[in-house]
């Protein structure tokens, strides 16, 4: 085919119109919610005290922390669907969470504790968090990297990554209300831990799916 | 160089907003700029720079696939020559050779030669052959015989709709295909 007539034939497709990628990806993002939950209620469900934990800032702290994680990435992985984008100016986003972790560690310390220090960042669930913020995360994943293949990333592999940072923010949200590890040191030793696989699988599998 | 990116912008305003007519100038135009680029990179490669056509339809596929993707209030040249570059290095590699590509090839490019000294592009024809029936018969309607959207619903006894239909899956097919190969 010559490219004239290709140009030709690209120009008679002009009216269809695509979907923007955001609503792509919050669609995509609301069909697996409900899976990843349902696992979550099947498997642990919220813990039977939560009505108390409310009360104490450091079980609030968790949300904020994943959620500082979740919202951030998924703006950034919008911003990365955009062939011209770069991580450059939207990097400093990631760093809110370690940032609310570091304050809440802090505060923590200077508060009179009843457990030590290693005690409380051994926790008691740790098995539990390393295993249930994947899985819970991959449903997620999936989800956003089908939205981002909407999209048109450059680099593939940190789009991918970067959607594995939002899946795992979210699964680490639901997993919060079933921990009963409230220490920010705990939070920062484990959901780190559990997060870093799913940014490794997201940013496998984005160089894979992620190229147009 | 500032005026004629202002002056894509321009048009690719009027094509997002529904103007076929801006929308073909606007790819007649950019395509001497992505030759030119092609060639070059395939020279640094190595490689046959009558090459180059493949690489150019393989662009302006990715570009009209992915427009939705480019912000009506940004410049158009950074895009495009982002989706190019990325295209670019993405068919080196495919031939076999790890090469970087630097985005100011694109940026400087003055028009290139004429397009006679290249060879045709034989990539999209021959994936066209493997596409769905009716969207092959569309798609070779609309970009051999130069029929309009209206004389293929007619030839095909199809809605003018459902033309529409086919001609956008069939060039999305089209560009995975070129991708698996």
């Amino acid at each position: 085919m010559e490219t004239d007539q290709l140009i030709r034939t690209l120009a008679a497709d002009n009216a269809h119109r695509a979907r923007p990628v955001g609503f792509v990806l919050a669609l995509a993002l609301l069909a697996a919610v409900p899976v990843s939950a349902a696992m979550f209620f099947a498997e642990l469900g919220v813990r039977p005290d939560v009505m108390t934990a409310m009360r104490n800032p450091f079980f609030d702290l968790k949300f904020a922390v994943t959620l500082a994680l979740a919202i951030p990435a998924i703006a950034i992985s919008l911003h990365l669907s955009r062939p011209e984008a770069s991580l450059h100016g939207w990097a400093w986003l990631l760093l809110i969470p370690a940032g609310l972790l570091v304050i809440g560690t802090a505060s923590e310390m200077m508060m009179p504790q009843r457990l030590p220090m290693m005690t409380r960042l051994v926790g008691t669930n740790s098995r539990t968090c390393l295993t249930a913020i994947p899985l819970m995360s991959l449903p997620l994943l999936a989800a956003a990297l089908v939205g981002l293949r909407h999209g048109a990333p450059t680099r593939p592999a940190v789009a991918g990554a970067i959607a594995g940072l939002l899946s795992a923010g979210l699964a680490a949200t639901l997993y919060a209300s079933h921990c009963t590890d409230d220490s920010p040191l705990f939070v920062a030793t484990w959901y780190t831990i559990a997060t870093a696989p799913v940014t490794a699988i997201g940013a496998v599998a984005g160089s894979r799916v992620l190229r147009f | 160089m500032r005026e004629r990116d202002e002056e894509w912008t321009d048009l690719m305003r009027l094509a997002v907003s529904g103007d076929s007519a801006a929308y073909h100038r606007l790819l007649k135009a950019v395509t001497p700029v992505l030759r030119a680029a092609a060639r070059r990179g395939l020279a640094r490669a190595g490689q046959p720079v009558d090459q180059s056509e493949d690489i150019v339809q393989d662009i302006l596929l990715a570009v009209h696939l992915k427009r939705h993707t480019w912000d009506a209030n940004a410049p158009f040249a950074p895009w495009l020559f982002a989706i190019a570059r990325n295209k670019l290095i993405d068919s080196l590699r495919r031939r076999g050779r790890r090469v970087f590509v630097n985005i100011d090839d694109f940026a400087e490019t003055i028009p290139g030669e004429p397009a006679a000294e290249t060879a045709p592009a034989s990539e999209v024809a021959a994936q066209l052959q493997s596409l769905p029936a009716r969207q092959r018969d569309v798609l070779q309607s609309i970009a051999v015989d130069s029929a309009s959207i209206k004389e293929t619903a007619a030839k095909f006894a199809m809605s003018e709709g459902a033309v529409r239909v086919a001609l956008h899956r069939g060039l999305a097919s089209l560009t995975a295909k070129l991708r698996e190969q």
